[in-house]
């Protein structure tokens, strides 16, 4: 058994014209939780995408798990998936299915349980999220922070190794947050698992997380445990960690020298 | 600018082709997909929403059309005093062309945008992406099913297109007009052929199904997950099943009846 769960090394991955990943190489420890952080478009969720195999880099190597995810068929691909559970930021709840049978789903699919012992794991998994009682609902009825813990519990059905979390805080009102920071640190901890949380929010992450990666421009600007890298003498993680508006990261999106371009459209 | 023009046309040509491809090879991957015994829950309930649930539109417009083509029928016939023929008239022209053809829109419009719409907005909620994180292949579970349900709802349609609107052209010509019965149904028996008529009808539709299912899930599975995204590859579906099915349908037809 490795000691990280998964390591991504020299990984370069393009989309049209635009470089996304450039060499990047990191790791994911096992059985702790490491947050991927980074400003907007900076294709967090796009390695997420890449860890599981969803897209392929156009260089490098990613191991999940001792696996070479990018040279794994496709079959062998959907096996690996059965042992990684995914939290979309949206929660991606079946819509026509209700609370119950969207938690269902995974084990009807993937196992041959008798029906009242899928039952029985389901009202289990419902309640280590807190919503047995809402196990009847469509996911329409439910608020964002409850779709995202039954969300939580459908990617726990299977009893995963590992667990990504896409921005599980965005959009969330401090209550749900609260809760969701908590249900991810109680399940890491329960369930042994190794997480990954790709989010921007400082606060939240920080207080959960034992190894941090910082990632801008396609490049890693710093990983390490969250004291770490607040000693980091790094400018653009102090800019990025204390939320500063100027720094190595313009406020200005790049244009022409404010007085010229203000004469020239006098002169005209 | 000649040149941009020639390139921006070159592009959209390459373009063209590239998704023509895609939807080829979707196809033909959805097609080892297609569900064995234990995924027909699935295939009746895809059955049930694009095949029931269009069955109210199908049968008020099969019946009016129906009813047109006794009326029209009988205005032009009458006077050459061959009224009798009208059972024949209506019968082929629904039977051939108006069956399929119309059933074909109607069902691009009424089931074809609604798989466009949802499996467009399942990718855009990423629930298309989290079935392929857990394991399980959307062509195999989303994809499949629709389009084999679709292939088999649009010949049972338009079959129940063509009776109704016999029925409701015998309600014109028979009921109201005063055609008289016996040569309504008689000629009709007599003109129309199992294997010429109705059999290269039910092609016809089988073949319009497989298409009209085919454009409306791939636009779906293909489209940009944003709302403009949505709303245009809806409008799409419609557009191109329509022309697909009118352009295929003279093809069809001159195949099928050409050498008369």
């Amino acid at each position: 058994m490795t000691q990280n769960f998964v390591e991504v090394r020299n990984l370069t991955f393009v989309r049209g014209n635009r470089v996304i990943f450039d060499d990047i190489s990191l790791e994911i420890p096992r059985g702790k939780i490491t947050t991927i952080m980074g400003p907007s478009g900076t294709g967090k969720t796009t390695l997420l995408k890449l860890i599981g195999g969803q897209l392929k880099p156009q260089k490098g190597s990613i191991l999940v798990d001792g696996l070479e995810v990018t040279r794994l068929k496709r079959s062998e691909l959907f096996l690996l998936r059965k042992r990684l559970g995914m939290l979309f930021q949206s929660g991606a709840l079946f819509s026509d299915l209700d609370v119950f049978d969207n938690v269902a789903f995974p084990l009807r699919v993937h196992t041959k349980l008798p029906p009242d012992m899928v039952r029985d794991i389901v009202l289990m998994k419902l309640n280590a999220v807190g919503l047995r009682g809402a196990r009847r609902l469509m996911p329409s009825e439910l608020s964002g922070g409850m779709a995202r813990r039954v969300a939580l519990a459908r990617s726990i059905a299977l009893d995963p190794d590992m667990i990504m979390y896409d921005e599980p805080f965005t959009g969330q009102d401090p209550i749900a947050m609260g809760v969701i920071v908590q249900l991810i640190r109680l399940l890491n901890d329960a369930l042994g698992l190794t997480s990954v949380l790709v989010s921007h929010d400082i606060q939240e992450s920080m207080s959960i997380t034992d190894h941090l990666c910082i990632v801008a421009d396609g490049k890693l600007m710093g990983q390490g445990s969250p004291a770490e890298l607040k000693a980091s003498g790094c400018a653009f993680v102090k800019q990025f960690l204390q939320g500063l508006p100027d720094g190595p990261v313009p406020f200005h999106y790049p244009a022409a020298d404010l007085s010229t371009d203000l004469l020239r459209e006098a002169a005209r | 600018m000649m040149l941009r023009s020639l390139q921006s046309l070159g592009r959209q040509g390459i373009e063209n082709v590239a998704t023509l491809g895609r939807a080829g090879i979707f196809l033909a991957a959805s097609l080892f997909a297609i569900p064995r015994l234990a995924g027909m829950p699935l295939v009746i309930r895809q059955l049930y929403r694009e095949g029931v649930l269009s069955l109210v539109i199908i049968v008020v417009s099969g019946l009016f059309i129906g009813m047109v083509l006794g009326l029209q029928g009988y205005t032009i016939l009458v006077d050459y005093g061959s009224e009798q023929a009208i059972g024949q008239m209506i019968a082929l022209t629904l039977v051939r062309e108006l069956g399929p053809v119309v059933t074909a829109l109607l069902f691009a419009g009424r089931a074809g945008s609604a798989l466009t719409a949802e499996i467009g907005l399942m990718k855009a909620t990423e629930q298309l992406s989290s079935l392929e994180m857990m394991g399980v292949d959307p062509l195999r579970r989303i994809i499949a099913p629709r389009l084999l349900a679709g292939f088999m709802a649009l010949p049972l349609l338009a079959m129940i297109f063509s009776v109704v609107g016999v029925w409701g052209g015998k309600m014109v010509g028979v009921d109201w007009l005063g055609v008289f019965e016996g040569s309504f149904w008689g000629n009709m028996q007599a003109s129309v052929d199992f294997h010429d008529d109705v059999l290269n009808g039910v092609i016809k539709s089988v073949v319009f199904g497989v298409v009209c299912t085919w454009i409306a899930v791939f636009q779906g599975f293909d489209l940009v997950p944003t709302s403009e995204g949505i709303s245009s590859a809806t409008t799409r579906t419609v557009v191109y099943s329509s022309l697909a099915v009118l352009g295929l349908d003279f093809i069809l037809t001159a195949v099928m009846f050409g050498e008369l």
